[in-house]
């Protein structure tokens, strides 16, 4: 009797160590991941953006190691739109990203779930586990994300990206969560325009809400009904 | 590294680190690394966890060469030359980038 | 009518061994293409970010069309229980593998990161039609493999009738799977659509039972049997009812898309001034694919003629191409409508037409898919017992229980 508990005992102790150092190794990350308190939003004043501008362009390109070039296999994560009205001749102009939509139709499609939301709001690519199938970029109704299709080389530390993932504007993740705002939306505030709010769009106090609230604020496709982050006014 | 290993095949190079211990002693790292990068991953980029202790980044901060200031461009830098003698292929580094942030990391 | 001996072929002659040639050769094609896209990465195709699916996504959705359609032969012989199909449900059911098998290859080797089927196969998010599929596509096999079974083997022949229902209800929600990863797309105009489903059923089946009369007219002329008139008239016949139901959900898709203002932009597109994807609607689809076959079938001149038969296969097969290229790829040529009302411009090809052309790596890769189908068509007439000795009219009896 004795025998088989000290054996029990041992093999107990044996599993407890093969299993232990990964215990010992995995802390309690939980407590410090994002929660849905917050949802990030951009605002974005298209009375303000200027024709020929692209400094947002610029800057997101800088700041997540985008090579710039604007070839039909390049990755654009925003772009500048020229917009004329058909039938007043009105012109506009403003910048074009992922919509970090509420309910997105690139989640829905995804076959591994490498395409998801966060709790906070900001629509990623995980892609330790995109295989690459471009279904997203199918069903993205703003044709917001891009297919890398050549062999990346000197990526930003903070940006990891690589041939055969789909990629879209992340709203600047690696500076959101050490508190910074977007790259673009400082770019433009430099610029002098500043058409580029970021924000909390569950705080009625921030910044994005109280605009959002006196001016209104439109999405683009709103009849599709995706909810989305960024929304524009003047449009 | 494994005793009895093959005549003729070149033993890793292992470069000391950079700075103090690492977040587990060797023979620890060596046989965990992968799961913990692997379940690290998921909590990072679902999560949106900063300053874990099992972070890429700080990894190749230390273990870069001096001489590449890489992990991975040469066969003697850290990463590469254990995976190279194991022969088990890596492909963090088509994404990742292989070598650390400079001061002032602008292109 | 007296049992039919199923028999496997020699298998030696020059032409099957030419086929065979030919089949390994753009198979290695395809892996080349495969391995230069590993490498280099999609920037050699013709794919772009305008663009995303091409070449290789029409080939492959008409071989997985295809393979579900081919076994609308064998559905007729056990979930319809008419007894003409029955010795030609066999060739079918293998057919249906072998096709399914050369789509899914294409698919697979065209991922930005085909390393990581194993993850498409562990990670799944099931509000993804995608990842239905996965299920769907490797359980078809499962269920063909075990129908075909029983129909080989006597001992458990008795659940033929059950496996081929099985079989049959398999591929209806198969087929709605394929046909839905256009239709839930809200993003585009020409997609979007919950006629897409059962359209792709019967262009399905129109496809399928297209390859199967090439496949069995080929094979009865390589290996000397026997194929009779009635026998090519029957199956015709049936194929015909099935290109002009094709044509039915075609003509209602687009004259709703004309009816709704917002979709008259995209119509106006593939109907009347889209180029390529005109020409293709209207000549390859319609005239060519539709039409003209449906009148070889069932125009007493010329239908049960062999010659006639494998001509109006070939412009079936050739027209669903035609087809699916108009749909894959014509959607995608037109720009997202992000502003209605408003012009365009952007960095990024808003707001204008996306060009594609396919390059030698896509073709390769797409053309790949249907040289594992036909290296799997003959390895299957060589060593299983697919063929009936004799598909003469006395043999088989089409007039029997015909409509």
């Amino acid at each position: 009797m004795s025998s088989r508990r000290a054996f029990l005992g041992k093999a107990a102790a044996l599993g407890g160590i093969a299993v232990a150092p990964g215990l010992f190794l995995f802390e309690p990350a939980r407590a410090k991941g994002v929660t849905s308190k917050v949802r990030w939003g951009m605002l974005v004043d298209t009375t303000r953006c200027a024709e020929g501008c692209d400094a947002c362009v610029k800057a997101c390109d800088r700041e997540n190691g985008l090579s710039g070039r604007a070839g039909p296999d390049d990755s654009q994560w925003i772009r500048k739109v020229e917009l004329k009205n058909k039938s007043t001749g009105r012109t506009l102009s403003l910048p074009v990203m992922c919509q970090h939509c509420a309910e997105p139709p690139c989640v829905d499609v995804c076959p591994t779930g490498a395409s998801f939301k966060r709790a906070d709001g900001i629509v990623l690519v995980d892609r330790h586990i995109c295989i690459g199938c471009r279904y997203c970029m199918m069903a993205c109704p703003y044709k917001a994300r891009s297919f890398v299709h050549y062999p990346l080389h000197d990526q930003k530390p903070d940006v990891p990206r690589g041939q055969g993932c789909v990629e879209s504007c992340t709203l600047c993740v690696q500076r959101v969560d050490r508190g910074e705002q977007p790259a673009c939306v400082e770019a433009c505030k430099a610029t002098g325009r500043q058409a580029l709010f970021f924000g909390d769009l569950n705080d009625p106090q921030s910044e994005i809400s109280r605009r959002m609230r006196e001016a209104g604020a439109k999405q683009i496709r709103p009849d599709l009904q995706l909810d989305t982050g960024v929304r524009y006014q003047g449009i | 590294m494994p005793a009895g290993a093959a005549a003729g095949v070149d033993k890793p190079v292992i470069e000391k680190a950079r700075s103090g211990p690492c977040i587990a002693p060797p023979e620890v790292m060596r046989r965990e690394h992968p799961d913990m990068l692997k379940h690290q991953r998921t909590i990072t980029v679902h999560e949106g966890v900063v300053n874990a202790k099992v972070d890429l980044e700080k990894c190749v901060a230390c273990h870069a060469s001096k001489t590449t200031g890489s992990v991975a461009a040469s066969p003697q830098d850290f990463c590469e030359s254990c995976h190279a003698y194991a022969g088990v292929k890596l492909d963090c580094f088509e994404c990742h980038a292989s070598r650390p942030k400079q001061v002032g990391d602008r292109r | 009518m007296t049992a039919i001996a199923m028999r496997e072929i020699e298998g030696r002659s020059r032409g099957w061994w030419g086929l065979f040639a030919l089949g390994a050769l753009v198979l290695l094609g395809m892996l080349a293409a495969w391995h230069a896209m590993e490498t280099r990465g999609h920037v050699i195709t013709g794919m772009t970010n305008q663009v995303v699916w091409g070449l290789p996504h029409v080939f492959a959705v008409f071989l997985i069309l295809a393979a579900s359609g081919v076994l609308n032969v064998a559905s007729a012989a056990s979930a319809f229980d008419k007894r003409f199909y029955k010795p030609l449900a066999p060739l079918s059911a293998w057919l249906a593998i072998v096709l399914l098998a050369g789509g899914l290859a294409v698919l697979g080797l065209d991922l930005g990161r085909s390393d990581r089927l194993i993850v498409a196969m562990t990670h799944f998010n099931f509000k993804s039609i995608f990842a239905w599929n996965m299920f769907l596509y490797s359980g078809f096999f499962a269920v063909v493999a075990v129908y075909l079974w029983t129909m080989l083997d006597r001992t458990v022949g008795g659940h033929s009738t059950g496996a081929g229902r099985l079989a049959f209800v398999w591929r209806l929600v198969l087929t709605t799977g394929t046909g839905s990863i256009f239709g839930f797309l809200i993003a585009r105009e020409a997609y979007s659509s919950a006629l897409l489903a059962p359209m792709f059923i019967v262009l399905s089946i129109v496809y399928g039972m297209a390859i199967y009369l090439l496949v069995l007219i080929a094979a009865c002329a390589g290996t000397g049997r026997e194929l009779g008139r009635g026998v090519v008239e029957r199956i015709g016949r049936l194929l015909g009812w099935f290109v002009l139901t094709g044509l039915y959900f075609v003509a209602v898709f687009h004259l709703t898309n004309l009816y709704l203002a917002k979709q008259i932009g995209v119509e106006r597109f593939l109907l009347v001034d889209g180029g390529i994807y005109t020409w293709l609607f209207w000549g390859g689809q319609i005239l060519l694919g539709s039409v003209v076959p449906l009148a070889i079938l069932w125009s007493p001149a010329t239908r049960g003629d062999r010659r006639m038969a494998t001509l109006a296969a070939a412009l079936i097969v050739l027209g669903g191409l035609a087809q699916m290229y108009v749909t894959i790829i014509g959607a995608q040529a037109w720009p997202l409508d992000l502003f209605p009302g408003y012009e365009m411009r952007s960095s990024f090809f808003d707001g204008v037409i996306h060009p594609y052309s396919p390059s030698l790596p896509e073709a390769a890769l797409a053309l790949g898919g249907f040289a594992i189908a036909l290296l799997g068509a003959l390895l299957g007439v060589k060593f299983l017992r697919l063929l009936p000795a004799s598909l003469s009219d006395e043999s088989l009896q089409p007039g029997e229980g015909a409509h």
